[in-house]
């Protein structure tokens, strides 16, 4: 009997493993993406999000998760080509919009890569890229003002934006204050999706005590 | 029952193993090569894929990549990589590991192409490349106070003349330099000339959001200017409203741009006056300000985005501005020279932009201005009433002068674009021109309908080989003369960020009404340009050398009589380098000129080094802008070597050299410190900017006496100016002014 159930529990098991060859490559995805190290091991774990993607077809949060461990190979390696970073990423999350319109999290993603290309050379891009970053987290706002990413980013941006133009400690500590709050309900559609930002909000809202 | 469950799943733990192991003895195919470009340079970070499946890989920084499939049989393998057209080839996966070897042809793409720049500099964020100036640069140049010539005099090409406005670049005159607003020429960029001071540019740099100061070799787009033209391109539909308003002893401005709520359209206006008087008397003048200068400026403005992508633009201003000087009589010294002008110009430009479909673009310009001069000028006793010397070459001074310039002009171009990024753009311009002056009773009309055809192609034969080929026809009515102008450029890309350039065109422009209203059987003045340049690029560095050669043929003559019988050359070498990238927080700049010119003209008996030109000129400019402190700092070094000046006699029917020498050489330091502050509700940037720090001698050249016994020295009204002044906006969504944001 023990070993009947046993059996009967590998059957479903193994059902739900076949049935959703996308969701276990996608979990493995997503084990790669936090065990990534250096910009490599992040541009292959990128390459493969996009492969799943290409291969899908209807499915926005492969390209999704490509653009964001394409994005983070800006930061992993020092020498990077921001603004080719940015373009890539781009390109990916232009793809993952064409299949969810509308969505708070890829405009999340529109906010990072408008700052990466932004911070190149501040002085003579906050205009634009700036302009272009902000525009990026209102909309992430209107679309899901219950996503704490929202807040997590826009403080960010702030956290290090002078005082004398808005920004400043202050005005970034109530940012993580309220993306901590949401993160204390925040529960993803599935576990597949984006979620993340809960500990950093709390590492940044401590450095702005 | 039971038994019969434990059966049937028996058998499926049986179908399960055998699955499994099917997976497991179906062993893996190891699928490995390499990703190169056309010229078998690697390509990193390439992505490989069996298409359809998940199962990838990446190339690596020796073009190498290598991953194992469990796909069987008839598939294909893509390969992507950004700035690369997609590779597919066919393989047919059985047991035994494939190699292939894939080649990327580059895609010809406008931000990777090489760019035709032989000649001009351009800025603005339009081409990411070869950005070399930005507005903001423009406004943050210690001593240039915000005006956009003083800050191009600091590129290389352009002289540092500081007795009259106008851009003098590579031997040409201030007045072969032409400025172009949205396409359009523009007639009186400066504000009215005053004898030996340099006026300022009438537009603000916060109307325009590129720059291209072009030194020679440009576009077949624009003519009627022998050396140089700048072009600016203005703003679009801002990003949000704002109100500012702006306060200095010396002016007083107030303006609003208001931005509708779907930002598909804006509207503006702003005011501003300025009068010196409070200034002229904390900081001396060396003339004596009868009338001290007084400006009234009002400007206005609207853009509207079109359904299709495209834009109307109209902008408008006008100003009205007085002021009077004496200056002692350089033949008499008991005597004054007073010299009293009034000036009203309004100015206004329509443009629209406009996707066709198709590839179609269109660009019109419809532009009108009309510009008015009063300028009595007067020998003057020492009680300041005019008095009558009976020397001619004194009484002469004895003048009043009345000028009208009107400019209404059109101008579409039309461009298509070809397969890849390559384009074929022409287009028409038609020019009205109506000058009249009243020189005491001499008067003088010059309406001139002039008209010009055009026709250029940017070809990209590859990302790395690209030509610009054009051909501009001109007539002008008042000289009744035709005119052919060929121009071709070429640009190869030689390495990472490295380009070569050559360019060569003809360039005509009539003659200056000045000497078009002692005769109008004048031909076109003709130049030749020659250049070559390299220029290697990075987001924040830039090297830049060119070469050039100029010829200069049928240039005007006024004695032995008015012809075009002129002639000269000029050649030079130029150096250019920005680096924002070496000193952390210090963006800098250095360029060098040298030229060497001579030019027969005007009076001149011979070929000469033109007064306005010196050999060696350089400038170094310094921005550090301080985050800790919210302030910026500016620093602008400017040198150029001495110029020559002459003092010509009449002799007979030529003029002689009765004197000459050179100047002193010219050192200038420009300082300029922003502090921002956050003022309540107002954002507000504190200016102050001084130009001639160390109060150096400057002398800019020489004025003699009718008799050469006596010669002054030309020099700046005073040794330094000193401005301050603060600038509040209102309604800025300030966290968007993040200008240093190192996250």
């Amino acid at each position: 009997m023990k070993q009947l159930l046993i059996i009967i529990s590998m059957f479903f098991a193994g059902m739900a493993a076949a049935q959703t060859k996308y969701e276990s490559a996608m979990t493995r995805g997503l084990e790669q993406f936090k065990a990534a190290k250096t910009a490599e091991e992040m541009t292959t774990v990128s390459s493969f999000f996009e492969r799943i993607g290409d291969a899908e077809k209807d499915k926005w949060l492969p390209y999704y998760y490509a653009a964001q461990a394409n994005y983070m190979t800006a930061w992993m390696n020092p020498k990077a080509d921001k603004d080719k970073v940015a373009e890539k990423s781009n390109d990916l999350i232009s793809k993952a919009e064409a299949l969810e319109a509308n969505n708070s999290e890829l405009f999340c993603l529109r906010q990072m890569t408008a700052t990466l290309q932004m911070i190149v050379d501040p002085m003579s891009r906050w205009q634009s890229y700036g302009t272009q970053a902000s525009n990026a987290i209102e909309n992430a706002i209107k679309a899901d003002p219950k996503n704490p990413r929202c807040y997590y980013l826009k403080g960010q941006s702030l956290m290090n934006t002078p005082e004398a133009f808005g920004g400043g400690k202050a005005v970034a500590k109530k940012l993580f204050e309220k993306a901590v709050e949401l993160y204390k309900d925040f529960q993803p559609a599935s576990p597949l999706h984006p979620n993340w930002g809960k500990a950093e909000s709390e590492k940044l809202l401590a450095a702005c005590q | 029952m039971w038994s019969q469950i434990q059966t049937t799943m028996k058998h499926l733990t049986v179908a399960f193993l055998l699955i499994f192991s099917a997976v497991v003895t179906n062993a893996q195919v190891l699928i490995s090569g390499t990703v190169k470009d056309n010229r078998g340079r690697v390509i990193a970070g390439a992505s490989i894929a069996v298409k359809g499946s998940y199962d990838g890989g990446v190339s690596d920084s020796t073009s190498r990549f290598s991953f194992k499939t469990f796909e069987k049989g008839a598939q294909v393998i893509v390969v992507s990589s950004i700035g690369y057209k997609l590779a597919e080839q066919a393989v047919t996966i059985d047991k035994d590991p494939i190699d292939v070897n894939f080649m990327l042809k580059e895609e010809v793409s406008e931000l990777k192409a090489v760019t035709v720049t032989a000649g001009s500099f351009e800025a603005g964020d339009k081409k990411r490349a070869a950005t070399v100036l930005s507005s903001l640069d423009v406004v943050t140049t210690g001593g240039a106070n915000a005006d956009i010539s003083a800050v191009v005099k600091t590129l290389p090409g352009a002289q540092q003349v500081g007795e009259q406005e106008g851009l003098f670049v590579r031997g040409g005159a201030g007045y072969e330099t032409k400025q172009f607003i949205d396409g359009t020429m523009v007639n009186n960029p400066f504000f009215s000339s005053v004898p030996d001071i340099a006026q300022r540019g009438r537009f603000s740099p916060f109307l325009f959001k590129g720059t291209v100061f072009s030194t020679g070799g440009y576009s077949a787009l624009y003519g009627q200017a022998l050396s140089s033209a700048l072009i600016l391109e203005s703003v679009d539909v801002p990003e949000r409203s704002e109100a500012s308003l702006s306060i200095s002893p010396i002016f007083l401005g107030a303006g609003i741009q208001k931005v509708a709520s779907d930002k598909k359209s804006s509207w503006g206006m702003r005011y501003d006056y300025t009068n010196l008087a409070a200034y002229f008397k904390v900081v001396k003048q060396t003339p004596d300000y009868f009338t001290v200068p007084e400006y009234h400026a009002a400007d206005a403005n609207f853009r509207i985005k079109t359904k299709k992508g495209g834009i109307v633009k109209y902008y408008t201003t006008f100003s009205a501005n007085r002021l009077g000087l004496r200056r002692p009589n350089i033949d008499e010294p008991s005597l004054k020279n007073a010299f009293g002008l009034k000036n009203t110009n309004w100015y206004q430009n329509l443009s629209w932009r406009e996707n066709l479909g198709n590839g179609w673009k269109m660009n019109l310009g419809l532009s009108y201005s009309t510009d008015h001069n009063e300028i009595l000028n007067q020998v003057q006793d020492q009680q300041n009433r005019m008095v009558a010397t009976g020397s001619v070459w004194i009484d002469s001074t004895n003048f009043t002068l009345t000028t009208r310039a009107d400019l209404s002009q059109l101008k579409a171009v039309f461009d298509k674009r070809l397969s890849g990024i390559s384009v074929v753009r022409f287009g028409g311009e038609y020019l009205y021109s109506y000058n009249k002056s009243l020189y005491n009773q001499y008067s003088g009309l010059l309406p001139d309908h002039f008209k010009a055809l055009f026709s250029e192609a940017d070809l990209y034969i590859t990302n790395d080989l690209a030509a610009k080929a054009g051909v501009r026809f001109e007539q002008s009515s008042i000289i009744s003369k035709a005119n052919i102008a060929p121009r071709l450029s070429l640009a190869y890309k030689t390495g990472r960020g490295g380009q070569m350039s050559i360019a060569y065109g003809i360039f005509y422009q009539k003659p200056e009404n000045s000497y078009l209203n002692a005769t109008t059987r004048f031909g076109y003045t003709k130049a030749t340009h020659y250049i070559i340049n390299y220029i290697r690029n990075t987001t924040l560095q830039t090297f830049r050398v060119e070469a050039f050669y100029k010829k200069y043929d049928d240039l005007v003559k006024t004695y032995p009589s008015y012809d075009n019988s002129g002639s000269g050359y000029a050649k030079g070498l130029e150096l250019y380098w920005r680096d924002k990238k070496t000193f952390s927080g210090l963006d800098y700049w250095i360029s060098y000129s040298y030229l060497d010119t001579k030019r027969d003209y005007l009076n001149y008996p011979q070929q000469l080094q033109p007064n306005f030109a010196a050999d060696h000129t350089a400038s170094l400019v310094l921005k550090r802008f301080v985050s800790s402190i919210n302030a910026g700092f500016n620093f602008t070094y400017s040198y150029a070597s001495r110029r020559p000046y002459y003092f010509m006699v009449k002799n007979g029917n030529k003029y002689d050299i009765a004197d000459r020498g050179t100047t002193i050489d010219y050192h200038s330091l420009g300082f300029s410190m922003n502090y921002l502050a956050s003022m309540g509700k107002a954002y507000g940037v504190f200016v102050l900017s001084v130009t001639n720090v160390f109060n150096q001698n400057q002398v800019f050249g020489y004025n003699y006496s009718h008799d050469g016994a006596r010669k002054e020295a030309i020099t700046p009204a005073a040794p330094r100016f000193i401005f301050l002044g603060l600038f509040l906006s209102w309604g800025v969504d300030r966290r968007q002014d993040a200008i240093n944001s190192n996250l």
